[in-house]
């Protein structure tokens, strides 16, 4: 059968239409504003960008999401994959699974409130409403102040909170991709004699790689845009500042539209090779 | 009539139905941007119960904690709400410098206003000589609140000097027990409780002339007065004796919860300072209560004699982004004792407008209250809420987070006014 040259056109211009409009318009306008000061009216050249990267607090958010990528995104993706694996020899495997999917329900901002019950500190004399504190107490140790203890544990009681969100969306992933995986091959390894633990790594993990690797780029895409945790949990304060909470603060709280849509631009220059990562592996594929 | 004819007929009746609707609900309503939520809600509802009878006017209000952020939205897409509360002076200032509110000399009697407003609050509501914001209710800050029982068995009495305030709490600390409850936690907003304390004590040690000239940044905020007023805060606020649970409790209390340490059984702490909105908490949290016999305040002790015991306090403002009839109405509504009665007798506040009677009040305690903000010397509006929002609600909140988590107070000044010269200098 015979296309018209502007059939495929005719069909795609609807989406390119509205990926223009709401995706390629914001992202110039917000580029371009970033050269310009508080209120869009006066061209200021780099500062906002210089701004960014000498600022205090800007250069704790920048660390934090470092520590963010770091230390979520293997501990999301290994928890995973642990279970996915494991979890494929219990009997009630299903139950579990259901369970520790569950926090995926609840949405960021349900998740930071429980948790920041669990984190909740009361002075030592008084009756801890904190689980953790609790539990604390009930070791006859005194209790901690998680979210205000800076630098390290606070950030990580933070991380926790992710982690317990996304472990669930991992294993998942993993347990279909694992599930999909030649049984034939893992017995004919193990006829051959191979240990459980040599079947892991050379054989389970190599073949589920290409989905491993998916993973990896959409937490850390994920763990790059961190917001609703910090901004509930402690909005930042005590050193746990992150780029997209300062973005908000500096759009919403300061109206400073030049600095805003500078961090912005500079939060998707981080993604973008990530994008372009996930991008090259789809082209793969559909060349394979 | 075929059953075609039918279908076509009556849709195009109701279109007709639904456009006609349209446009009565359009002329009658009038939408309302504020904070509220809860009991503060029902009272500004049933404030609006008598102005929606007599005028058939419906008022749509919306409530949300976190009105900058929805505020800035609607106005940059051109869509702002009719009339808006709006958190502070400040604010007010950025939306009338672009133009985008409506001049409330043009629609309302300012004659009267004059003579129904102190003319701290007119000049508040100004910008560059017109008047663009109105005043429904104050909180008065310069406030300590106490347990009278607890106070008197253990023997206390109320001090009326800063050096009486700090020997009583030495005396409390040398009981063993803690002397304060403080509570800087407050969400996305943390620390605003502390920037109080900063505002009290510098009234009272630099006076209302230095205090004008720190708020407007004149005075850098390495100004060795400044760094003085921080000082004497930190004599209390970071001193683990003196607060109950010390600076970790201190810095993970919510400022609503704080107050509840005074009246456990023992007093877990003694004093607590706060506005005078913390009445509608505590009552909250502890319904059995009676203002005035099982908690009362003291005025927050004057620090250099010269200046006497100055008023620090915050306000409730309105401003106008349509100007509609509607919204004018509605303005003029909120501008009137009557409406402002309804209000403070409800939630506590105290009104902003002179004719509302001492009488409208609740209780003795919230009148006691309104006689200390009309009688006081000097009166000084919260100067964060004055200053741009990167120092008032940024850096200032930060440090004083900074400061009482144990920071050098020589770092903490240096990252505000780092923040105060970029602010200031747009």
């Amino acid at each position: 059968m015979h296309t018209k040259q502007s059939t495929p056109w005719l069909y795609l211009g609807p989406g390119l239409a509205i990926l223009t409009f709401f995706l390629i318009y914001p992202s110039i306008n917000t580029i371009y504003l970033s050269f310009f000061g508080r209120n869009s009216e006066n061209f200021v050249g780099t500062s906002n960008y210089i701004y960014a990267f000498t600022n205090r607090t800007m250069l704790t958010a920048l660390r934090n999401n470092i520590l963010w990528v770091v230390v979520f995104t293997p501990l999301t993706v290994f928890l995973g994959l642990i279970l996915a694996v494991m979890l494929d020899r219990v009997e009630y495997e299903t139950t579990v699974k259901f369970i520790i999917f569950m926090p995926m329900a609840i949405s960021f901002v349900g998740a930071s409130v429980i948790w920041k019950f669990v984190y909740a500190y009361r002075p030592a004399l008084a009756s801890q409403i904190g689980l953790l504190n609790a539990l604390r107490g009930i070791l006859h140790l005194s209790p901690t102040p998680w979210l205000i203890k800076r630098p390290w544990i606070n950030n990580f009681c933070l991380i926790a909170v992710g982690v317990w969100v996304w472990t669930g969306f991992c294993m998942v992933i993993l347990s279909a991709s694992y599930k999909g995986l030649p049984r034939q091959l893992l017995e004919a390894a193990r006829i051959d004699g191979a240990t459980e633990w040599g079947i892991f790594w050379k054989i389970i993990l190599p073949l589920m790689m290409p989905t491993v690797t998916v993973l990896i780029t959409t937490q850390v895409i994920n763990v790059l845009k961190v917001f609703d945790i910090v901004y509930v949990m402690t909005n930042g304060n005590f050193g746990t500042e992150v780029i997209a909470n300062r973005m908000y603060k500096e759009m919403f709280n300061f109206r400073n539209f030049g600095r805003a849509s500078a961090i912005a631009v500079i939060l998707l220059l981080l993604i973008l090779p990530m994008l372009l990562v996930n991008l090259r592996r789809f082209r793969k594929q559909g060349a394979r | 009539m075929s059953k075609k004819t039918l279908v076509f007929s009556l849709t195009i009746l109701l279109m007709i139905g639904v456009i006609a609707t349209g446009a009565v609900a359009q002329r009658r309503t009038v939408s309302v941007l504020g904070i509220w939520g809860g009991g503060e809600r029902d009272a500004f509802m049933k404030m609006l119960e008598p102005f929606e009878a007599a005028t058939g006017i419906k008022v749509e209000f919306t409530g949300t904690r976190d009105l900058p952020a929805v505020l800035t939205t609607r106005v940059a897409a051109g869509n702002p709400p009719d009339i808006s509360v709006l958190p502070n002076p400040g604010q007010m200032e950025e939306f009338a410098r672009i133009g985008e509110l409506v001049d409330l000399g043009t629609f309302m009697d300012v004659n009267k206003l004059q003579s129904d407003y102190a003319k701290t609050w007119l000049d508040l509501g100004s910008y560059k000589g017109k008047l663009y914001a109105i005043f429904i209710s104050a909180d008065l800050k310069s406030l300590v609140w106490y347990n009278p029982k607890a106070f008197s068995e253990a023997g206390y009495k109320v001090p009326e000097t800063w050096d009486e305030l700090i020997a009583l709490s030495d005396k409390i600390v040398s009981d063993g027990k803690a002397p304060w409850c403080i509570g800087l936690e407050s969400g996305a907003a943390s620390g605003w409780p502390g920037t109080d304390w900063i505002e009290d004590i510098m009234l009272r040690t630099a006076g209302p002339e230095v205090y004008d000239r720190w708020v407007n940044h004149e005075i850098p905020w390495t100004d060795p007065q400044v760094k003085h007023a921080w000082r004497l805060f930190g004599q209390i606020a970071c001193n683990e004796k003196y607060v109950y649970g010390g600076t970790a409790a201190e810095l993970t209390a919510n400022f609503g919860d704080a107050p509840d340490a005074l009246f456990t059984t023992p007093p877990s702490a003694y004093m607590h300072r706060q506005a005078t909105f913390i009445k509608s908490f505590i009552l909250k949290h502890n319904p059995d209560l009676v203002p005035g016999i099982d908690f009362s305040f003291f005025p927050f002790p004057p620090i250099d004699p010269e200046y006497d015991t100055p008023a620090l306090g915050a306000a409730d403002m309105f401003v106008m982004f349509n100007d509609t009839p509607e919204a004018e109405a509605l303005m003029r509504y909120l501008a009137t004792p009557g409406a402002q009665e309804i209000w403070v007798a409800e939630i506590g506040k105290l009104s902003a407008n002179r004719r509302v009677s001492l009488g409208a009040y609740p209780d003795e305690l919230t009148r006691k209250a309104a006689q200390i903000l009309a009688n006081a010397k000097i009166f000084r509006f919260d100067g964060s809420d004055l200053m741009p929002a990167p120092v008032g609600s940024g850096s200032f909140w930060t440090g004083i987070l900074d400061y009482v988590g144990g920071e050098d107070l020589d770092t903490v000044l240096k990252m505000i006014e780092e923040s105060a010269v970029e602010a200031y200098g747009r």
